[in-house]
């Protein structure tokens, strides 16, 4: 971080800042997927009930692998911070913080997301599924068996990421060819390289999701 | 060339040696576990989530750090006012320049020592002030608060023009930061002898690591005791690193490093921010986690230089090289980081040639300093040497192939001395026939000649890399237990290559036991025992023999032991993992399990040292590479259909990881040729543009073809080490661009000097080409 950022930090004067930011109170979903649906809608967005500052703390539910979690979040916290270092989930990683890696992505209502770019209150009320969430007790899921065995990864650091898009992509698409296999893990960076196992994983996991 | 081998290995060291010197294991004729498809041992926890990585680790009380940097390439720092930060929200701890406890600390790269807070700041992300706080937004916050005001000075981002009169100095000395010259027979008798002689110059990017786990640590204070979790590809180097720059004995100091996500050399040492992490941690009396930003480690955690390169070269109408006259410019960056270490390494020693002469220039800008990256200099040295072997090739009407096999040196003509084994030749050979190389040339050149606007082309290069057959000083442990499970005790890190599983197929290997029955404590100072940094492609040739003398140390025990209980003679017993019987006698054994004085003793322990190396040999991995490319003549869109790799890197451990540590090397390799650049803002600013994977692109699932190959060379070398094993990680990634270069030729008739070759590159050339 360098310090020119600065001048237009907490000013709020130039649209939305993180410190200045605007949060809509009192509705489940919130955020960038409200106004989606507003705008679909073609209707003008409602003045926000309450303008908070970026350090108060909101209390949120989320719906993590099934289970509730009732946490205090400060509004600008993303669900990633949230998932790693207030509830301990940790096998979902951050690689950039910025939308560029997919080290961070989870199932949101079944869709791959970055959670990095998800804020903890856009979340609320939606059902968000994680790497630990793919298991069973203490047995690896499919996706997870497949990457095992077919060596999909090296550090490993980038594979929870994979594994959720993989994931996600095969919770739309039973049996995806290998184009749309690549096209599925195509958000999610791997610096070590170890794509053609990882496509091959994303076959396994097609076949024995499909056992 | 210029690189100190001491990063990867100590040369010429006294080391204990087990078995005693003279009584060598046997070499593995066959075996049973090693080389096999295996999974890794650590698999479960790395896809189940539970693998707990630095940047995982949540300590109670725990902190989190920020770091302040200096926004301008150049500046002298004048005043820092933290005062706010200091009252701020969550803030428990603020270091500036001035603090007290920074006094008299100092930062060293490699041989240049200067203050760990300098207020001269010769890069843009030099440290200028650290704060940690309870969360990592009030952390950035309170870093943000923080007023300094900066003298800002002339700078020079151009490493081409560092050592004009007119460029502005970074170092009081001047700009040059080394010199490297090297000469080997007459290159003007040589060039007179050539029936053709070429100069070409070559430009290659800097590339920045950019491993997917940011580079960071935890750090915690009990008392005058440091424990640190730093993402790392050496915990003992970062120990010795942090505890002389603190001046605190060795023993104070832990490290540990049970997973890390890649390093690709960036994370061989500790950062400033393993120190401020440290110092914070004292301050706050908390740990703290100090994880850096994507962007920050585009700016200062190390790159590999750009390089320019002129390259001349002659041969003889039936392929004899004749001479080769080599150049190279390249920038450490703002401290000594090797800005031409071993560039020329591959002219010197990778074809036959009598006549050479290298020199080379390493020069500082205001920049970040550059770090070992992946096989340090060869790619760029690859980039023209390889592209000039296919343009000498074509001016004599010679297949590029065939004049690469023309050339195998018989001896490392660098080192004026053999290498215990060469599998040059072979993987060229067989690497061409395995790709179908023939085939694939009729194709491409019926291809071209058709009307179609898509072109196609088949590329080739070879490597030898510079190191990759490892050597001491390494220590291994392994115990025995009584209930016949295995503990395997090494210091090396895991960083992705696939250590663990390795080592653990070796002393399976060894003892004849399962590899399930192994359990692994590795990369921990406070531990496990001594290892060197897992870089240089040195892991492997380093650690497996020391694990196999080790085991072998374990056999001998217990055999011993089960020669009492059995009343026969210690030589005459054979350990068949879960039992020991005589060899005279096979109804004559005994369990593990049942063996007296281990059941008694509860363990045995087996103590492996590596040996040296062979005197008067050296020990290099080889390689060949071959692609196929397609071109759309009309978009400048460029296809890369299919690699392969052959790859002489002694015996193969575990299949399934050697093939995807190929397929990882060519992957980066893509990414050098074809997207990834460091853009600098020469003219303006002087500061990076591309700070971001969305402005620096690394190759994507996208970008990579579905269709690899790897096919490995094994070549029996009992001389290189006792599991006859040579370095992998490095050279995979060294051929990998220059082929593509190679084969975007063909398939255009564009030579591609500058590296990388983008689709607008393309399209400017294609264009320039029709304009005449
Ligand atoms: S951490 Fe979310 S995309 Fe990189
Ligand atoms: S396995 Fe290391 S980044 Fe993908």
């Amino acid at each position: 971080m360098c310090s020119e950022h600065r001048d237009n930090e907490g000013t709020g004067k130039q649209g939305m800042t993180r410190r200045g930011f605007m949060q809509i109170m009192g509705t489940g979903a919130v955020g960038a997927s409200l106004s989606g649906a507003a705008m679909a809608a073609g209707s003008k967005p409602e003045p926000p009930a309450k303008i908070l500052d970026a350090t108060d703390t909101v209390k949120i539910n989320l719906n993590i692998n099934g289970v509730n979690h009732a946490v205090l979040v400060e509004p600008r916290w993303t669900l990633l911070y949230v998932l790693r270092e207030t509830i301990g989930l940790t096998g979902t990683k951050e690689g950039c913080g910025r939308g560029e890696c997919g080290a961070c992505t989870v199932l949101i209502d079944d869709i791959p997301r970055y959670a990095c770019m998800t804020l903890a209150v856009e979340a609320e009320s939606r059902r968000i599924t994680t790497v630990e969430g793919l298991m069973m007790g203490e047995e690896l899921g499919p996706v997870q068996t497949a990457f095992l065995e077919e060596d999909a990864f090296q550090c490993g650091y980038c594979t929870s990421g994979q594994m959720m898009a993989v994931e996600g992509l095969l919770r739309k698409t039973l049996k995806p060819s290998m184009d749309k296999i690549r096209r599925g893990v195509s958000g999610n960076l791997c610096r070590c390289g170890a794509y053609n196992h990882i496509f091959r994983a994303a076959s396994r996991a097609a076949g024995l999701k499909t056992k | 060339m210029a690189e100190d081998s001491n990063v990867y290995y100590t040369e010429g060291l006294p080391v204990p040696e087990t078995p005693a010197p003279g009584d060598k294991p046997a070499f593995w004729k066959q075996t049973d576990v090693v080389g096999k498809r295996i999974p890794r041992v650590d698999a479960y926890e790395r896809v189940s989530g539970t693998a707990v990585y630095p940047s995982d680790i949540k300590l109670p009380n725990m902190v989190y750090g920020a770091i302040l940097r200096c926004p301008h390439p150049h500046a002298k720092v004048k005043k820092v006012d933290a005062s706010r930060a200091k009252t701020m929200p969550g803030v428990r701890a603020v270091i500036t320049g001035v603090s007290p406890k920074v006094k008299g600390l100092n930062w060293k790269y490699r041989n240049y020592t200067g203050p760990l807070f300098d207020s001269h700041c010769r890069f843009e992300g030099e440290v200028v002030a650290a704060v940690a706080a309870d969360t990592r937004y009030q952390a950035w916050d309170a870093a943000h608060a923080i007023e300094v005001a900066y003298e800002v000075l002339p700078y020079v981002a151009d490493y081409k023009e560092a050592l004009s009169e007119s460029a502005p100095k970074v170092h009081d000395g001047g700009n040059l930061a080394g010199m490297d010259e090297y000469e080997r027979g007459d290159i003007s008798r040589g060039f007179a002898e050539a029936d053709a002689v070429l100069e070409e110059t070559y430009e290659t990017p800097c590339q920045i690591h950019t491993p997917m786990e940011l580079h960071g640590c935890v750090a915690n204070w009990d008392g005058d005791r440091l424990t640190i979790w730093e993402s790392s590809q050496g915990v003992y180097a970062v120990q010795s690193n942090v505890a002389e720059v603190l001046g605190i004995p060795l023993s104070k100091v832990r490290v540990i490093g049970h997973y890390m996500g890649g390093g690709f050399g960036s994370k061989l040492k500790p950062g400033k921010y393993t120190v401020l992490a440290s110092l914070l941690a004292k301050q706050a009396a908390r740990p703290v986690k100090m994880i850096l930003t994507r962007e920050e480690t585009y700016l200062c955690v190390g790159n590999r230089p750009a390089n320019t390169m002129r390259l001349k070269a002659g041969v003889k109408s039936d392929g004899t090289l004749t001479a080769f006259e080599f150049e190279c410019i390249g920038p450490s960056g703002a401290y000594p980081g090797g800005g031409t270490a071993l560039v020329d390494w591959l002219v010197r020693d990778l074809y036959k040639c009598d006549n050479v002469r290298c020199r080379s220039k390493d020069v500082y800008i205001n920049a970040g300093t550059a770090r070992p990256f992946r096989a340090p200099g060869h790619p760029q040295g690859s980039w023209a040497l390889e592209q000039m072997m296919d343009a000498l090739a074509e001016k004599i009407g010679m297949n590029p192939v065939k004049l690469r096999l023309k050339n195998i040196p018989a001896i490392s003509q660098g080192r004026s001395e053999p290498y215990t084994t060469t599998g040059l030749k072979a993987c060229i050979e067989r690497g061409a026939q395995q790709f179908g190389w023939k085939n694939a040339l009729k194709r491409a050149k019926e291809q071209n000649q058709s009307a179609s606007h898509i072109k196609r082309g088949v590329g080739m290069g070879a490597c030898v890399w510079y190191v990759g057959g490892g050597g001491p000083p390494s220590t291994v442990i392994i115990k025995l237990f009584r209930d016949g499970s295995v503990n395997l005790n090494m210091g090396a890190s895991d960083i992705g290559t696939g250590t663990k599983t390795v080592m653990a197929l070796v002393t399976a290997e060894e003892l004849g036991v399962k590899p399930e029955v192994i359990q692994i404590e590795h990369a921990d100072t406070g531990t496990t025992q001594y290892a060197t940094p897992s870089g240089g492609s040195k892991t492997v040739p380093t650690e497996s023999p020391t694990v196999r003398n080790a085991a072998i140390d374990v056999k001998r025990q217990i055999l011993e032991m089960a020669a009492e209980d059995l009343d026969v003679r210690t030589a005459e017993l054979d350990y068949e993992g879960t039992e020991i019987v005589w060899r005279k006698d096979k109804s004559k054994r005994i369990r593990v399990t049942d063996v007296g004085r281990l059941k008694k003793r509860g363990v045995v322990v087996g103590v492996g040292y590596r040996g040296p190396n062979p005197r008067t040999k050296t020990v290099n991995p080889f390689g060949a590479q071959f692609c196929e490319v397609e071109v759309n003549t009309k978009t400048g869109e460029m296809r890369v259909l299919r690699f392969l790799g052959a790859h002489d890197s002694g015996r193969v451990l575990d299949r399934l990881t050697y093939d995807n540590q190929v397929f990882g090397g060519i992957v980066m390799g893509i990414g050098f040729g074809m997207t990834e650049f460091r853009q600098l803002d020469g003219k303006q600013t002087g500061k990076l543009c591309n700070r971001n994977w969305h402005d620096y692109k690394l190759p994507t699932a996208l970008d990579v073809p579905v269709d690899m190959e790897s096919l490995p060379i094994e070549i029996d070398d009992p001389e290189a080490n006792n599991t006859g094993t040579k370095g992998l990680g490095e050279p995979v990634t060294i051929p990998t661009a220059s082929a593509i270069a190679n084969a975007l030729y063909m398939a255009t008739g564009i030579r591609f000097t500058n590296a990388p070759v983008s689709p607008m590159g393309m399209c400017r050339r294609l264009a320039a080409r029709k304009e005449g």
